[in-house]
């Protein structure tokens, strides 16, 4: 019986998402410092008003501020992206920062949720100007670092659609790996045949490795240990 | 052959006053309501074609966005239209009076349409989550060829059960099935399609059934439907797209109560399942009523429009009662806990 610590077939309990979810915030933290913190979203829902035995929820990283680069310009094909600035963190610049064409900030929100139909975790997101008026998938594309997106758009492996959030009653984009548990299981072949099964803490992190990249969030390498 | 319950599902259908929205009134006088009559397995925006002649030339000019609501509330085009009857109206209303817009979609709050073709892509949509869940995988609708597809959605469109039931077989959906199903089907001479993925099926320890839960929570009991207060927004209904997963086992039934149950524990308190565990019922809900007033209570299941008893056994109502994107569709209304 799958207690919820490992990873079978490449899936995910809603346990195991719990723990995989926390330990890829912590790591995050950790090692990807240029950008803020993952949160973590508990479902106490609202019209059913005693809490769940099991938390469950979901990773929210939000008001990420994207200034695209000019088309002919940097080789590096991460996403620009400026940091908010809070009271408790420095800012850390890295990037060159470069108004969009519309001369205007947009800004994004992305949140990892667990699917319990397919037991994988899937990556919303949404973008909208500092007003607030949601960006459309054409904007957006023009954000995300384009080699990245043709290249994911056109695989099977992934696709862009509009939904709506499971839990929040407003349209999202959600990304959707048709195969996700099957590169999940290819990504864990490495761990069994250096002799251990993928650990389900991990799993988030590896999961991300790929996905990040359609929307050019890029995770540094030590994350992966 | 279908069967009678599934016809009668496939023959719901709900009469609809459709009232254009007086800001979309161009026209002087104001064009009277629409009639039809809408299939509870279809969706809204299939009914635009019929509806729209009625108000073409009281409408100003520009293009059209179309959208519904109901006492304010924008109605979600891609759930069934039986399923939104049954849930925001506690008090059925026949005819059941909506508002059309014409303009000024609420891209916001709905995701939009632009067209039959959402509408089918929705459905399909939702049919293969419902394959993954029921099968393990969608390959079957994945391979299934374009024109089957387009059949397929044409049947489910048109309301033809006939054609229908040709199609769906091409779809292997694995049948559910528990002790009570089985015994069942054992002794009528009536089977469902998909024996051929039975034996593979069977193998399979944990069964899962696509299910989508709407719940209405309210905070005071009531006497009657009319007195449940209206829906403001659709913050306040809980949605669940989340699957009833059972162990089949021998001499195992399960009724509806202990699906939904199972779905919502908040409702069974300190009953509720240990974590890890597949989420399987097998006991009695009857002890301590003290316990349960305390812990909310389930007033009203509807599915089809019918409201259900709780004890009917579960897999009777899921393989007679599903939708044809093989989803059985809730709508609850409870009473919330008391702290």
């Amino acid at each position: 019986m799958n207690s919820g610590r490992e990873v079978i077939d490449g899936r995910l309990t809603v346990e195991g998402f719990s723990v995989a979810a926390r330990a890829f915030a912590d790591k995050w933290k950790t090692h990807n410092q240029s950008l803020p913190p993952w949160s973590w979203v508990p479902l106490i829902n609202r019209t059913l008003l005693l809490s769940n035995q099991q938390e469950e929820g979901y990773l929210s990283l939000e008001n990420i501020l994207i200034l695209s680069s000019l088309e002919e310009s940097t080789e590096d094909e991460s996403l620009n992206v400026a940091t908010e600035c809070s009271e408790k963190e420095e800012p850390v610049d890295h990037t060159i920062l470069v108004q969009n064409q519309e001369n205007e900030a947009h800004y994004y929100d992305f949140h990892i949720v667990y699917s319990a139909s397919y037991k994988v975790p899937v990556l919303y997101f949404r973008g909208y100007c500092s007003g607030g008026q949601p960006l459309s998938l054409d904007v957006i594309k023009k954000d995300l670092p384009s080699c990245s997106v043709s290249l994911l758009l056109q695989s099977k492996w992934t696709f862009i659609t509009q939904e709506e959030h499971p839990y929040l009653n407003r349209p999202w984009f959600k990304l959707h790996p048709c195969g996700t548990e099957d590169w999940i299981k290819l990504l864990s072949q490495s761990s069994i045949s250096a002799g251990c099964q993928m650990p389900v803490e991990l799993y988030l992190v590896s999961w991300f490795s790929v996905v990040g990249q359609v929307v050019g969030l890029r995770i540094p390498l030590e994350m992966l240990n | 052959m279908a069967n009678e319950a599934v016809k009668y599902v496939w023959e719901g259908a709900i009469p609809l006053q459709i009232h254009l929205h007086k800001s979309d009134v161009a026209s002087h006088p104001a064009p009277p309501p629409a009639l039809v009559l809408a299939p509870r397995i279809g969706y809204l925006p299939l009914l635009i074609p019929h509806i729209k002649p009625y108000f073409k030339d009281s409408l100003p000019p520009g293009e059209d966005s179309i959208w519904f609501d109901y006492k304010g509330v924008p109605l979600k085009w891609y759930i069934p239209t039986g399923v939104l009857f049954d849930l925001l109206c506690a008090e059925p209303e026949r005819p059941w009076n909506l508002t059309i817009h014409f303009r000024g979609y609420p891209s916001n709050i709905l995701i939009p349409c632009e067209g039959e073709d959402f509408v089918k892509w929705n459905f399909v949509n939702s049919l293969k989550e419902a394959q993954y869940i029921i099968n393990g995988n969608c390959k079957n609708v994945m391979n299934m060829s374009q024109s089957d597809q387009e059949d397929l959605w044409t049947s489910v469109m048109n309301g033809d059960l006939d054609a229908y039931t040709k199609l769906s077989p091409k779809l292997k959906m694995a049948t559910i099935e528990d002790d009570f199903s089985r015994k069942a089907s054992l002794s009528s001479p009536q089977s469902r399609q998909g024996a051929t993925e039975m034996d593979v099926a069977g193998q399979v320890k944990t069964a899962r059934v696509p299910v989508r839960l709407y719940v209405r929570s309210i905070n005071q009991d009531f006497e009657n439907l009319e007195d449940v207060p209206e829906i403001d927004t659709w913050d306040d209904i809980s949605y669940l797209n989340r699957p009833f997963e059972f162990l089949r086992e021998e001499g195992k039934c399960f009724t509806l109560r202990n699906a939904i149950e199972s779905l919502l524990p908040e409702f069974i308190g300190d009953k509720a399942q240990t974590s890890g565990e597949e989420r399987s019922k097998d006991d009695d809900t009857e002890e301590a009523d003290g316990l349960l007033r305390e812990m909310g209570e389930i007033k009203l299941a509807r599915i089809q429009g019918i409201e259900m008893k709780l004890e009917i056994p579960f897999s009777w109502v899921v393989n007679n009662l599903m939708n044809p994107e093989f989803y059985l569709h809730i709508s609850v209304l409870v009473k919330a806990p008391q702290r």
